[in-house]
């Protein structure tokens, strides 16, 4: 019954090109941006902030920049995991060699170095799609985990390989409470967002979308491939590696090169698939969904008071995953997004069938 | 026909002068390098195995198999635990049951709703298929590092020490080894080639609709190659298990088989056991003469290049020649 458009009639493009049309719509994204940013940092206690919503937002914000390149350009990449390990150690070599940049530039940069680095590795896309990309991509993984531990220049010759970072100081404003971290965290995330989604609404992300879906029909019509696909890569790669810097810098503090294994990569996969391919919305609800159900199946078995040894529930943890993306793909392979858009459908016509 | 492969040509002589640079230069003893070349043999034999599964699959079903280096995992650990109660022999054979099994199950579960789908979804759903397999694997069988005994000495045996200086230390279980990977590849071409489900086997690969308007059942035939790659998978795992402990990192190593697939050609099975060969020589080479110089070169903290080498190499390859040394040359624009 609330949620209808009867009435809301059009009368420029530029009213009917606007990025929610829906009024209802509008005023979900203002509520949902004010409790975001006014209402949670203090009804959430540091646990829940610290644990749960810096990871989920990092982690959207990379399974945004890989949905943009496999959702959206529909190249496979297994290797998204090491370019946010470029962004990380980027922002990390800035930050020691240049003192005094603001972190904002170092974000921005380190961003630009794992672009650069996506595009290097995104040149065998432009021969070779599918599987044998995927492999493409699994090398960049694995070079740059051995490079990362191996290099002692890129970890500034830290005798355990491992390193670390201080808080952030933002134009004085110091970054050390987990709701400070939080904002800066969701002020970015948002911003990257809504950026992403007019990207795939501009022609840049029409050029991405057709080479996804046809890419000798594309050519055909004027799109150039290589151009279509490195910029994927290259925007794809930008984001992560801002993800990256930011789980460093702000989620982990310190971490060493397993940090951003093969199983990061992986997971982010799992995050576009189980969240939909090729849907803005989708990155987030797979990122809530992955990092959500670790600590819920991590917490079930002391709520139903079952004895389980935290061996046991790790295994349990890959079975459940596993059969999750197995469930996903066969029932829902749209994921989680379609779900979203079936329910607002039938939301529209309820209470009628039709 | 030169001119045009000069690229495939130049990378393959790379890989011959960099094989042979140690010994010409006089780097290494040759009876260290031929010891390094056997170790980089045997590697490249579980490495051809693993891949073997991977092209079988590949042919038959046009499955890009994520979930083979989980098969053999479990195949390994499902060996390794019972044999602990009964001879090996019993609990291997036991393992091919179970194999058929979970092919069975494979094709029932993920296989079949999903027919029809796209190669990437498949994709996804065997990487599924690993987290499931790993899981699953560890939860019944334990997750410690399990020991399987073929009843092998294991002691390393000097063969040609009047030949060169210092002879050639070799493992006599990985005599066994190769010659029981070679067993299994010539039972296998027999299978292909003389059987009627070889037959029919070969020709869902060769074409699924033109199969099943003759007759051929699709969904029986991938149960079937699903099961020879779970045995595949399983003879792997035993060797594996046998040399280097049974664990959970073996899943991660036999992700070695992409590049390997890669380099051979992804529907070649002559394909898979070069490349296998040549990855492991290719690698372990790599490690010992390389690594050194690199680590000198670059201040690096320890070599370790052979966790990336084989990719790098089939990064390389897919530059030069995408469809594999021995693949179906296939022109599909990009």
């Amino acid at each position: 019954m609330l949620y209808r458009e009867n009435g809301q009639f059009k009368t420029s493009y530029a009213a009917d090109q606007q990025m929610l049309p829906i009024r209802q719509d509008q005023l979900f994204m203002i509520a949902l941006l004010v409790f975001a940013f006014a209402v949670i940092p203090f009804i959430a206690s540091d646990y829940l902030v610290r644990a749960i919503l810096i990871p989920f937002l990092i982690l959207s914000l990379a399974a945004l920049g890989l949905n943009i390149l496999t959702g959206y350009c529909g190249q496979v990449s297994i290797g998204h995991g090491a370019f946010m390990a470029v962004g990380a150690y980027a922002a990390y070599n800035i930050a020691i060699r240049v003192p005094g940049l603001s972190f904002l530039v170092v974000l921005v940069l380190a961003g630009l170095a794992a672009a650069l680095v996506g595009m290097i590795f995104g040149i065998p896309s432009l021969r070779i799609k599918g599987l044998y990309l995927a492999v493409a991509t699994l090398a960049a993984q694995f070079f740059f985990d051995w490079v990362f531990a191996r290099v002692k220049w890129f970890t500034n010759y830290a005798p355990s390989g491992s390193v670390s970072v201080p808080n952030i100081d933002l134009f004085g404003f110091v970054l050390d409470t987990p709701q400070r971290k939080y904002l800066f965290v969701l002020a970015i995330v948002a911003l990257f967002a809504l950026i992403a989604k007019n990207l795939v609404r501009a022609q840049v992300g029409r050029s991405w979308m057709a080479i996804r879906d046809m890419d000798v029909a594309a050519e055909v019509i004027g799109i150039r491939p290589m151009a279509a696909k490195l910029s994927a890569f290259a925007v794809s790669s930008f984001y992560v590696g801002v993800a990256g810097a930011l789980w460093g810098f702000i989620h982990l503090g310190s971490w060493e090169p397993l940090a951003f294994s093969i199983t990061l990569s992986l997971n982010l996969l799992f995050m576009i698939i189980i969240g939909g391919l090729g849907s803005i919305l989708g990155s987030f609800f797979g990122a809530a969904f992955i990092v959500v159900l670790p600590i819920f199946l991590n917490q079930a078995p002391t709520w139903l008071g079952i004895p389980i040894s935290t061996g046991m529930i790790s295994h349990l943890e890959f079975m459940i995953f596993g059969a999750l993306i197995i469930f996903f793909l066969i029932a829902e392979p749209h994921g989680l997004a379609r779900l979203w858009a079936i329910g607002k459908e039938k939301l529209r016509l309820w209470p009628f069938p039709h | 026909m030169l001119k045009k492969n000069w690229p495939v040509v130049a990378l393959i002589a790379l890989l011959v002068a960099g094989l042979v640079a140690p010994l010409a230069t006089g780097a290494s003893p040759v009876g260290f390098y031929v010891e390094v070349l056997l170790g980089g043999l045997m590697t490249g034999v579980l490495y051809s195995l693993v891949a073997l599964g991977f092209v079988l699959i590949f042919k038959a079903s046009g499955v890009f198999n994520f979930a083979q280096g989980a098969m053999v995992l479990f195949a390994a650990l499902a060996v390794a635990r019972m044999a602990e109660v009964m001879p090996w022999w019993l609990a291997a054979l036991l393992a091919v049951v179970i194999m058929v099994i979970l092919a069975w199950l494979i094709e029932r579960l993920v296989l079949r709703p999903l027919v029809n789908q796209e190669a990437i979804a498949l994709l996804m759903a065997t990487l599924g298929v690993t987290y499931f397999l790993d899981g699953f694997g560890q939860t019944v069988w334990g997750s410690d590092i399990y020991e399987i005994n073929l009843g092998i000495a294991k002691e390393p045996v000097m063969i040609l020490d009047t030949l060169f200086q210092g002879g050639i230390l070799v493992n006599k279980e990985d005599f066994v080894a190769a010659i029981a990977a070679a067993a299994l590849v010539a039972a296998l071409a027999l299978f292909f080639q003389k059987t009627p489900t070889g037959r029919a086997l070969r020709a869902v690969a060769d074409d699924h609709q033109a199969a099943q308007s003759i007759g051929i059942p699709l969904n029986r035939i991938w149960v079937i190659v699903w099961s020879v790659a779970g045995v595949v998978a399983l003879v792997a795992g035993v060797i594996w298990g046998a040399k280097l402990g049974v664990q959970f990192s073996i899943s991660q190593v036999a992700l070695k088989a992409l590049p390997v697939v890669i380099l051979g050609g992804f529907t070649s099975v002559p394909g898979a056991i070069v490349g296998g060969l040549i990855i492991g020589v290719g690698e372990k080479m790599a490690e010992v003469f390389l690594g050194p110089v690199l680590v000198k070169a670059f201040d690096l903290a320890g070599g370790g290049i052979e966790n990336w080498f084989a990719y790098m190499l089939a990064l390389l390859f897919l530059l030069v020649r995408p469809e594999g040394l021995f693949g179906e040359k296939h022109i599909d624009r990009v």
